[in-house]
């Protein structure tokens, strides 16, 4: 009976994973093909590569997606662990119920939603004050700072929750201040989940078509609304490739901080074994 | 010097002291009260104002902002809404489709997550790693992917057509079967990670001592697993179901010209039309049908926090 039911459970991961990975494979498989159709194999060759980084429009938008990448998951960190903090250290306050909902609606919001409501406030906004003066890079930076935040916070505090509050404790009665406590024991016991909520912002925004398409100004053409413009028409070798290097860039990069991860937590619990010897 | 810098150190210890809290609750809430709760407040005010006004893409907020105070609710947005069937059909579709594809979503992700909660040791965190990583590769790039797949001249057809199976290429693009493979495609990780995360933590003795007293395997899944998942699976539905109901880039690349969703009505009021105020009552009747969805998501997540705690 047991070996009926693991049987069942095998075939339903190696058919779950079948369906995850294959399209993903097919892509990198037909990036080097030498010929423009899909279905027609013929031959081995890197053209598309050398075509798409001599298509300059998408060049520049790679580099508009990077910056804003890199400039929002580094604003959510800054606001994302502070609310992950106040969620699962800060007990009741007055609004407490409207701060969890505002860090819980983001991350299921429709992006059409979002994407309409932020350009009428920066609309809104303009009329009202002058900033921001027309749409662009800060304002798509300003939209996925936004919604990046509250996947940080998220991050953050289930981390927090699941960790041993004694050291703080010890601490808080030793006399510490609270931003000392944050910043000496708090904030690097919780270094993995930043980091990971980093990157998890980082690909979020890098990735987001909806919400920049509303809020981008004339000359802020991220990356995805490039890809998404060009493959409305159908299937393009260029797009394979550009697929496939992405693809490639983000499995080296999750590679390296799972490694960095894992590393750092099998420092601590050796740490810990070695301080109860 | 030294003692004026020491004091102005202290008095800034002793503000931080008597402030820190509220600056540390305040920053966050301030900007996620700016940028994504006043945000609907503006929105809800649009969708009352006059169309004629919003026709050229920038103007109407304008006149419409000097107007302001004149300006009296205008139910028009919505009375067209209703008296159009293309916004009743293309809700209704949402929403069935969005449903459809949640419960195949759980169906299969349902023993995924079971089989990798199961698994030992090292291989389990392979496992899971895997499920992990199409989520943080490109979104659009994985609904691209797909189009290759189900096109006319795509990779199935072309190899039904090569094993003779079929003579005549199948219309699976652009068909609302080619949307449900990729909602559920895209979705699945959103739906497997909080089932394995219930069914992990779940003890498995309860199930080895129904077993014991004689429960046949289905009885002690039924009676035993399934009840206890249940935080999981409805996590995962409401992952899943939510934003599929507002999925723009699927229905438009993978659905046909008759694949109706709301969020693709919402986008081309917006972008083709550029009417802002139908655009924005799209939203409010879309936010209006979520909301119960969407607070039941927030309550289940509070509860979960504080079950870790």
């Amino acid at each position: 009976m047991s070996s009926k039911r693991s049987t069942f459970l095998i075939s339903a991961l190696v058919f779950g994973f079948a369906f995850l990975y294959v399209p993903i494979l097919l892509v990198i498989i037909y990036s080097f093909n030498e010929g423009k159709l899909v279905t027609v194999w013929a031959g081995f060759s890197t053209k598309w590569y050398v075509s798409l980084f001599s298509n300059d429009g998408m060049i520049d938008a790679a580099w508009n997606s990077l910056r804003i990448g890199v400039m929002s998951a580094t604003l959510a960190l800054a606001l994302g662990t502070p609310a992950g903090l106040v969620m699962s250290r800060f007990g009741r306050f007055k609004g407490r119920t409207l701060f969890s909902g505002m860090i819980a609606a983001p991350l299921v919001m429709p992006e059409v939603i979002t994407g309409l409501s932020l350009l009428l406030l920066f609309v809104t906004l303009e009329q009202m004050i002058g900033w921001p003066a027309g749409r662009g890079l800060s304002t798509i930076t300003i939209a996925h700072t936004t919604f990046c935040a509250a996947y940080v916070a998220v991050v953050v505090q289930s981390r927090l929750s699941g960790m041993d509050t004694s050291v703080e404790e010890a601490a808080m009665d030793l006399g510490a201040k609270p931003a000392k406590i944050f910043f000496v024991i708090t904030l690097p016991m919780i270094l993995p989940a930043l980091l990971a909520g980093w990157l998890l912002s980082f690909t979020l925004s890098l990735d987001d078509l909806v919400i920049a398409s509303f809020v981008a100004g004339p000359g802020s053409t991220t990356l995805p609304m490039k890809v998404f413009s060009s493959v409305r028409l159908g299937v393009s070798p260029e797009i394979n490739a550009l697929a496939t290097l992405i693809i490639l860039a983000v499995s080296v990069m999750i590679i390296i901080a799972s490694l960095m991860i894992l590393r750092s937590e099998r420092m601590r619990s050796r740490a810990s074994a070695d301080a109860q010897h | 010097m030294s003692s004026d810098k020491l004091t102005i150190k202290q008095r800034f210890d002793r503000w931080m002291i008597k402030h820190g809290r509220v600056l540390v609750i305040g920053i966050p809430y301030f900007w996620l009260f700016l940028f994504f709760l006043v945000p609907f407040l503006i929105v809800l005010k649009i969708s009352f104002s006059v169309a004629e006004y919003a026709q050229p893409p920038y103007t109407p907020l304008f006149e419409w902002i000097d107007e302001g105070i004149a300006i009296t609710l205008n139910f028009g947005n919505y009375l067209f809404l209703l008296s159009d069937s293309l916004y009743a059909t293309a809700y209704l579709n949402s929403i069935r489709i969005a449903a459809i594809s949640t419960i195949i979503t759980l169906l299969i992700g349902y023993p995924m997550a079971y089989g990798i909660a199961r698994a030992q040791g090292s291989m389990r965190s392979v496992l899971l790693m895997l499920v992990i990583l199409p989520f943080w590769t490109s979104f659009l790039i994985r609904v691209y992917a797909w189009i290759g797949i189900l096109d006319r001249e795509g990779l199935i057809n072309a190899f039904l057509l090569w094993a003779g199976i079929i003579s005549e290429p199948l219309i699976m693009r652009q068909t609302e079967f080619a949307v449900y493979v990729g909602i559920v495609y895209t979705y699945l990780p959103f739906m497997i990670l909080p089932l394995y995360s219930t069914l992990e933590k779940m003890d498995v003795s309860l199930v080895e001592a129904a077993l014991d007293l004689g429960c046949k395997p289905w009885q002690a899944f039924a009676k035993i697993t399934l009840p206890l998942s249940m935080p999981g699976i409805l996590a995962g539905s409401l992952l899943v179901f939510i934003p599929a109901v507002g999925e723009f880039v699927i229905p438009e690349l993978l659905g046909g010209p008759n694949t109706l969703m709301i969020g693709r009505t919402l986008w081309n009021e917006f972008f083709a039309n550029r009417d802002w105020p139908i655009a924005s009552a799209v939203a409010i009747a879309m936010l209006i049908f979520l909301v119960v969805p969407i607070m039941w998501f927030q309550h289940i997540q509070t509860k979960q926090e504080e079950g870790q705690q």
